[in-house]
């Protein structure tokens, strides 16, 4: 019972910072060309996107 | 059909917003690039923009296959459309203004609410997990209390997109798939908080999470292809939208089609499309009216002539004098003929409607006769109200809200990756249908090109030399059947409105232009010196792809037809070719949509494949309706499928997909249906507990999204 007291808090934290950061990875704009940021990666000279 | 559609009048739209950010020294330019697919591409594109002058930044987004252009300077498109066309990459001009706001406001906010609940979903699942292997007492009541907590919030935020629009069909009287889903919800929820004020066993805020979790899936997918072919209509009626150029005096500006006026002088340049029905007052030229009549040979323009908006004027400039504009000019004319032949096939119910007006009230009826039945049986409200609560959310059509977007956005994917833009939800279900293909011919199986056997090597070299630099249709074609020939040393080119192109070639004079001209008889003739003109023989050539796509599509048993508003003689002659025995020349815009409610009448789905103005009508009467890009606007806002390549091998497996992508919604509804047949008994007989509703119903929308993946791979 105790380490349930540590446990569910824990593991609503964790959930919580992934959600966070799904959050801000959607609301700067990297879901606008999966397919292109995927060939992307691979590319030696890549720049970053302008920003808008 | 969207209300973009069919609007042959913004054929005169001016490119204003455009001009506006050029003259402020920062403008963005956004190019459609059909033909990229790769990392190669994307940096050969980029590469080539950022080392043009006056370009600030180029990227490229593959997913859209387009390129926005930052400039600091002014560079005009088309000078970028060259230089790409150099580097080896098609593309066309999009109007940034008609695409208008690229971020996608709704979109987001259901990823957001996606995000939401999955977080909630998993937590609360840990804990059910835990509920359902064996904690009791103390601990449970802790673990509802704490999936109370989680769930209560992340269900107010999440499932606003449902009861929102269940209410919405409440307001006017109709319930929509989303009543029972946000009755499954509030049920659930005020259920469960119930059980755990009163420190019940049961509670069924995992399954109700988990119902929003799935739902919001199903919405985001088919949220994102219909914004697929909203963006698909707004990106088409943005290409290349041309000019309306005005004279008042001797002062030339741009303006708004609308606010032409009866006699306002209007200047076409060679290459532009004629914006008004009118006469020509001054200049001289050749008109291609291929797209309001299909005939492929260039008519002659003159002080006097009546031109009619949609040709395309060609050799010298012109200006015109607006006879009729308005609602009266033969576009706006055809446009009627559109919307009328639109309004019949927009009576097609997608297949997902049809299945909501049939299960919502089952569900419904289904959820009141549990509650009735076990309230009778047992007397017990709490018992009774539980089952219910099991029932509506067994059969809550999570599965079915999955089946048709899960499926039409894979479909459209594959087909967008093969370089078809499907614009039309229901496009697929009716494609899918269709059982009897009607061709047009010049510009949709055929392109103008110039046989260059004819010719002797010299001769090809100063034709080619001539030729090459020129916008004309004809010298475009001729400079294409001339490719691999090296270009001849030529000085002093000059055009003749209207006749041709002159040059000195070591020493002499040669000219290429109208037979008439040269002194020849009728076509298109080159000279070298006083030496007899030759015939450049002008012949259709079958666009790349034609004859494998006839072949293939006859193989699978749609039965080909081949209309145009061509000459006998040529279209027989290409309808030989290709092996269409059925075909009718000479047809005008009329002709063409009486052949297809012909086949209709005679019981055929009918699928329209054009490019012209005068296809139009046929293209929005047909059951389903196919455009190459190079189309007229009109025509490509009347079709449910554009073909962004020059080549029509994509179309090859359309119809296969089209089935296919039918097969997997009929299988979706069979799989969601035998999940309903097996599980709605069990809850009916009161044995579904939280654990059984919330595995039935995840196993059959996750079966669902798998089957509609199956679509990627080969058919």
């Amino acid at each position: 019972m105790n380490v349930l007291v540590f446990l569910i808090p824990v593991s609503l934290i964790l959930g919580g910072l992934g959600l966070a950061a799904f959050l801000w990875t959607l609301r700067s704009n990297q879901y606008d060309d999966l397919d292109g940021d995927a060939w992307r990666i691979l590319s030696d000279d890549d720049t970053p996107p302008p920003s808008r | 059909m969207s209300e973009a559609a069919a609007c042959p009048a913004c054929i005169g739209l001016p490119e204003a917003p455009l001009e506006k950010a050029a003259a402020n020294g920062s403008a963005q330019i956004m190019l459609s690039l059909p033909g990229i697919h790769c990392v190669a591409c994307i940096n050969g594109v980029e590469r080539a923009l950022c080392a043009m002058d006056g370009v600030a930044s180029a990227r490229v987004n593959l997913s859209m296959k387009r390129v926005t252009v930052g400039t600091h300077q002014p560079v005009t498109p088309e000078a970028m459309i060259d230089t790409l066309e150099l580097a080896g990459y098609e593309a066309r001009l999009l109007d940034r203004s008609l695409l208008g706001n690229e971020t996608d406001a709704y979109g987001r906010g259901l990823m957001t609410r996606l995000a939401v609940s999955g977080f909630a979903n998993m937590n609360i699942m840990l804990l059910s997990v835990a509920v359902w292997s064996g904690a009791v007492g103390a601990t449970m009541h802790m673990f509802h209390w704490i999936t109370a907590c989680i769930a209560i919030p992340a269900l107010i935020y999440a499932a606003q997109p449902f009861f929102a629009n269940g209410w919405r069909g409440l307001k006017v009287g109709k319930v929509n798939m989303d009543v029972p889903i946000s009755l499954a919800i509030l049920l659930a929820s005020g259920i469960s908080l119930y059980e755990t004020l009163y420190g019940g066993a049961h509670s069924y805020f995992d399954a109700a999470v988990t119902l929003t979790f799935f739902l919001l899936i199903g919405r985001y997918l088919d949220h994102r292809s219909r914004k697929a072919a909203a963006s698909a209509a707004a990106q088409l009626s943005a290409l290349e939208a041309p000019r309306v150029m005005r004279l008042a005096g001797d002062t030339r500006e741009m303006v708004d089609f609308a606010a032409l006026a009866i006699g306002d002088l209007v200047q076409v340049l060679p290459g532009g499309r004629i914006p008004v029905d009118g006469t020509v007052t001054e200049g001289q030229s050749q008109l291609d009216r291929a797209l309001l009549t299909g005939e492929s040979r260039p008519a002659t323009a003159q002080v006097g002539t009546k031109v009619t908006a949609g040709e395309v004027n060609m050799t010298g400039p012109l200006i015109i004098r607006a006879d009729t504009v308005g609602a009266d000019t033969t576009l706006r004319k055809m446009v009627t003929m559109v919307d009328e032949a639109e309004a019949v096939r927009n009576k097609y119910t997608a297949a997902a409607d049809r299945a909501a007006a049939v299960y919502a009230p089952v569900v419904h009826l289904m959820a009141v006769a549990a509650f009735a039945g076990w309230m009778l049986y047992s007397g017990d409200f709490r018992l009774s109200l539980n089952i219910a609560v099991a029932v509506l959310i067994i059969t809550c059509p999570c599965a079915m809200g999955l089946a048709v977007p899960a499926v039409s956005t894979t479909a459209a994917g594959r087909l967008f990756r093969a370089g078809l833009l499907v614009k039309d939800g229901t496009a697929l279900e009716r494609l899918a249908e269709v059982d009897t293909v009607v061709f047009d011919k010049t510009g949709t199986l055929t392109m103008p090109s110039a046989a260059r056997e004819t010719l002797d090597p010299q001769t090809q070299a100063v034709a080619l030399a001539l030729t090459q630099n020129a916008t004309h249709p004809i010298s475009q074609a001729i400079a294409a059947s001339l490719d691999g020939v090296t270009a001849a040393k030529i000085t002093d080119q000059q055009e003749h409105p209207g006749k041709g192109i002159s040059a000195i070639y070591q020493g002499q004079d040669v000219r290429l232009g109208a037979g008439h001209w040269l002194g020849a008889g009728r076509g298109t003739y080159v000279q070298i010196g006083d030496n007899r003109p030759q015939k450049i023989t002008l012949r259709a050539a079958l666009r790349e792809g034609a004859q494998a796509l006839v072949h293939s599509w006859q193989e699978l048993g749609l039965s080909v037809h081949l209309v145009s508003g061509d000459d006998p003689a040529e279209t027989a002659a290409i309808a030989q070719q290709l092996g269409i025995s059925s075909w009718q020349a000479e047809a005008q815009p009329k002709d063409k949509i009486a052949y297809i409610a012909k086949l209709a009448d005679a019981g055929a789905h009918v699928l329209m494949v054009g490019d012209g103005l005068n296809d139009t009508g046929a293209l929005a009467a047909a059951h389903a309706s196919v455009s190459p890009a190079s189309a007229a606007d009109a025509s490509r806002a009347a079709s449910d499928i554009v073909l962004l390549n020059d080549s029509l091998t994509p179309l090859i497996e359309l119809p296969a997909v089209a089935r296919a992508a039918k097969a997997r919604i009929v299988e979706n509804f069979t799989i969601s249906t035998i999940y309903n047949v097996i599980a709605v008994p069990v809850a009916l007989a009161g044995f579904a507990t939280p654990l059984i509703a919330s595995i039935a119903m995840s196993a059959s929308s996750i079966t669902v999204l798998l089957n509609a993946l199956r679509l990627r791979g080969r058919l």
